[in-house]
């Protein structure tokens, strides 16, 4: 759980940014897995913005979590050319594998596109996936 | 002996670190260098010119016994993908190692810079103007009247915005080059602040791309004394396709909403924090080291009709030889598909090709002959984008591909407009009767009404250009939605 002055710390990291917002909220949510009802108030309160304004940055950009999820996470992409390559079913043997234990998010191209399927884990990029490519990254997990 | 391996993220996707360090473990030195874009070669390993690939680490062993004649393809340089190519904007790829200055400068690097220094902001926008180059993030617009009316503008404090948000499937080149050649847009940055008198730049990365991240982080640093005292600062999007929209992205920079901005303003008047800003694509930028460089005609003489220089095509999907090839305008869409890209990766027919990313029209392959221009691409419905083309084979179910582009853009939409934000979701429940076989005449009269609506009443192109794929799958492969579907199922 984020305090205070953690997030006093990463407001500070920005002080000399032009339109900190999003810089401050990537570190926020990077370091805690998301972004809380109480950094929001934090920030907005620093940056001199209403808690609304700063809550719907938050939940524009797909990037930020409002509610904390520890599981791990692996972003399949499901944009048009990993469908052309099988993103589609590979998306569906995946998340039988995963259950409960992993989340699956989809995401919009990682630039992989000429041999996907392509996945993120962190920040690491995986592509020419299949069932059991994506089962064993998931077994690391 | 000397060892190259890529580190571009598609190398390492396909597994390059663990290659590269098999060879490490073996006595060997391994160099780190830019892709040549040959992604089914990746991880592609040149041993003293000669190419082996895709390896894996396990096939070390044998290209250093010399048994790995099976993955061997020769002196790379002279391979037919590539000698066909025209490079001017990835002239570097697969020959430098992205982050070192000194392979940059040995390759006609800050040359550009050095003339932009001594000829000053009129003549670069001249030389830009000249040179024909139009924006390459899609809209194609001259390059040279958008520096000259930024140049022009009053304003103490302007900008230079690069936009990196490059989200389409199917393209990457933004990428590529941004990890191969990260000095390169550094340069084309600079020349552009010199030109407009902006003092500062920021590239805006989609966080999507963490690799292209880090290689720009670590560049700027290091070029950070070469083009002082113009500034360049590396800023990272939060996952919103919309924000590759100018006026979004300005938003977003300014820690906003990526909300799309009602133009007038031009960014170019009233941009990033109120001023005069170029907004400009990476590959646009890139580009322009090579017109101040070589000469404004040495660009021009590339192309056809008003669609000038060269493009880098993406070639993705479902393809034999996917990767990177930049070509001046002019080659056909059939000439991409089968004879570069070799066809379908599957071996099936290629069924469908979608060109410009999700907002790009489905075109079949009666209409291969359709030269790759910005004007010919709209006389048939489509845009040519970001340059990506994506290959379908026969197992494609276009009204499910239709169904996609609805659902992208409910999922995407910045909600400022009724027709995109509704009509989108409104979209993706119609085609679903569609393909139930519910009412099909009535319910694509709909679909088409719909589309209409969101072309005219839409601010940007994700509501506006959605209707491309809808209505090119629904024309050019009406036998996916009308009653031969239900026959067939
Ligand atoms: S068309 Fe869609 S994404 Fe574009 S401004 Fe309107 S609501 Fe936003
Ligand atoms: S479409 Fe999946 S990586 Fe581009």
């Amino acid at each position: 759980m984020e305090t205070g002055s953690d997030i006093a710390e990463i407001v500070g990291a920005h002080a000399d940014c032009e339109g900190p917002l999003l810089p401050i909220l990537h570190d926020v949510q990077a370091r805690f897995g998301w972004v809380s009802e109480a950094s929001i108030a934090q920030i907005a309160a620093a940056l001199n913005l209403s808690r609304a304004e700063v809550s719907g940055v938050v939940s524009f950009y797909h990037d930020f979590r409002r509610t904390p999820d520890p599981r791990p996470v692996i972003r399949l992409c499901r944009a048009e050319s990993c469908q052309a390559r099988g993103s589609e079913p590979l998306a569906a043997a995946a998340a039988t594998l995963a259950g409960e234990r992993i989340r699956i998010e989809a995401v919009y191209c990682l630039g992989l596109c000429s041999a996907g399927p392509a996945a993120m884990i962190g920040g690491d990029v995986h592509a020419r996936l299949d069932s059991e490519r994506i089962a064993a990254l998931m077994a690391v997990l | 002996m000397q060892v190259r391996i890529s580190d571009d993220a598609l190398a390492i996707a396909c597994g390059a670190d663990r290659v590269a360090q098999r060879f490490t473990e073996l006595g060997h030195a391994v160099v780190r260098t830019s892709s040549w874009g040959m992604h089914w070669l990746e991880p592609l390993v040149e041993l003293d010119g000669i190419g082996y690939g895709p390896v894996g680490p396990g096939d070390v062993d044998a290209i250093m016994a010399g048994t790995a004649d099976h993955l061997r393809i020769g002196a790379i340089a002279d391979h037919p993908f590539l000698a066909s190519q025209t490079r001017l904007t990835f002239a570097r790829a697969g020959r430098t190692r992205p982050l070192s200055l000194e392979d940059y400068a040995d390759t006609g690097g800050w040359l550009g810079l050095h003339t932009a220094r001594e000829i000053g902001g009129e003549a670069i926008v001249d030389m830009l103007k000249a040179s024909g180059l139009r924006g390459r993030g899609g809209a194609g617009f001259p390059a040279g009247i958008k520096w000259d009316t930024v140049r022009l503008a009053r304003g103490h404090r302007k900008y230079i915005v690069c936009n990196a948000d490059e989200g389409d499937s199917g393209t990457f080149a933004d990428r590529m080059l941004m990890e191969g050649d990260p000095f390169c847009l550094i340069e084309g940055m600079a020349i552009a602040g010199l030109a407009v008198g902006a003092g500062k730049g920021f590239v805006y990365i989609r966080s999507e791309y963490p690799h292209a991240i880090a290689k720009m982080r670590a560049a700027a640093l290091l070029a950070a004394p070469l083009i002082a005292p113009f500034e360049i600062e590396i800023r990272v999007g939060a996952g919103a396709y919309v924000c590759g929209e100018e006026t979004s992205l300005l938003n977003s920079l300014e820690g906003k909403r990526g909300e799309v901005r009602a133009k007038p303003p031009l960014p170019a008047i009233e941009g990033l924090f109120g001023c005069p800003t170029v907004v400009n694509n990476v590959l646009t930028l890139a580009a322009v080291p090579f017109v101040l460089a070589e000469g404004a005609q040495a660009y021009a003489e590339y192309g056809m009709g008003r669609s000038r220089g060269t493009m880098p095509i993406q070639l993705a999907g479902n393809i034999r030889y996917g990767g990177l090839y930049e070509t001046a305008f002019g080659v056909t869409l059939g000439q991409l598909v089968n004879d570069i890209g070799g066809g379908t990766a599957s071996g099936r027919p290629v069924r469908a090709v979608q060109v410009g990313g999700p907002l790009g029209a489905y075109f079949p392959p009666a209409l291969f002959d359709t030269p790759f221009d910005y004007e010919a691409f709209t006389a048939v419905d489509g845009l040519i984008g970001h340059g990506g083309i994506t290959v379908f084979d026969d197992s494609v179910d276009m009204a499910a591909q239709a169904r996609f582009a609805f659902e992208f853009c409910a999922i995407e939409s910045c909600g400022k407009c009724t027709p995109c934000r509704i009509g989108a979701v409104r979209g993706k429940e119609t085609i679903d009767k569609l393909i139930s076989g519910d009412s099909v005449a009535s319910n694509l009269a709909l679909v088409s009404d719909l589309c209409e609506t969101m072309k005219f009443g839409s601010l940007c192109a994700l509501g506006g250009f959605t209707p491309y794929p809808v209505m090119s799958a629904i024309t050019h492969f009406p036998e996916d939605f009308g009653p031969e579907r239900q026959a067939a199922e």
